[in-house]
């Protein structure tokens, strides 16, 4: 979804940090913190070959919409943009991008990282690794 | 009443399905879903580690199903 300050996509297409950043920037803001994941190579000491990325398509945008909201009326922000990648990831590409713009620098960096870690509490979004010798859900057992 | 559920992750996987109709006495709860999904599924034995939605919301054991619900069975989500 995109409203003026809002943009949520959850996409089988290549993220951009870029878009995000463009997305947020506004002349009323003095700073924009934008996180990248990326995939790295190694997860407990095994060598991770790719991810895959599943998700339940509407659920996702929806707690992604939510989180976005909650992140505007907690922080003194302007605007931020969620995207997450679904399908299968290689080493170095590029699963979630999180723009969010403000007056001042403190309220965009806190923002972003609110957003990060309540997105992979909430959003229906399941990861598996796959190694050399296997695949296996991130997170599944306790 | 009937209502679809959707499965998901690791679940997915234990039970083969992706997507299920299942039969619910009028007034059933999430609770008494996740009885009857671990009847029909002992595979899951006592792997209990996953929330619920319904029709999109996270739900939580009391809420009560309608006619025509979706639900979804969320194992611990892993995005980002």
């Amino acid at each position: 979804m995109n409203s003026k300050n809002i943009s949520i996509k959850l996409t089988s297409e290549k993220l951009s940090a870029q878009a995000c950043s463009d997305f947020v920037d506004d002349p009323s803001c003095g700073g924009i913190s934008v996180f990248v994941g990326t995939v790295r190579n190694h997860s407990a000491g095994k060598k991770v070959t790719l991810l895959e990325f599943s998700a339940y398509g509407p659920m996702a945008v929806k707690e992604m919409t939510s989180i976005a909201k909650d992140v505007l009326s907690k922080f003194d922000v302007l605007k931020i943009a969620i995207h997450h990648a679904k399908g299968t990831l290689e080493i170095g590409d590029i699963p979630v991008v999180i723009a969010v713009a403000a007056a001042h620098r403190k309220a965009a960096f806190e923002a972003c990282q609110f957003a990060i870690d309540t997105l992979k509490e909430r959003v229906p979004i399941w990861k598996k690794e796959h190694f050399e010798d296997g695949e296996v859900w991130v997170n599944a057992h306790p | 009443m009937k209502i679809t559920v959707l499965l998901f992750g690791i679940v997915g996987d234990l039970t083969g399905e992706s997507r299920l109709e299942m039969d619910l006495t009028e007034g059933a709860s999430v609770g008494d879903f996740k009885i009857k999904f671990h009847e029909k599924y002992p595979i899951l034995k006592e792997y209990t580690n996953y929330a619920i939605a319904v029709n999109e919301a996270y739900a939580l054991d009391e809420v009560l199903l309608k006619n025509q619900d979706v639900l979804a069975v969320i194992p611990p989500v892993s995005g980002g």
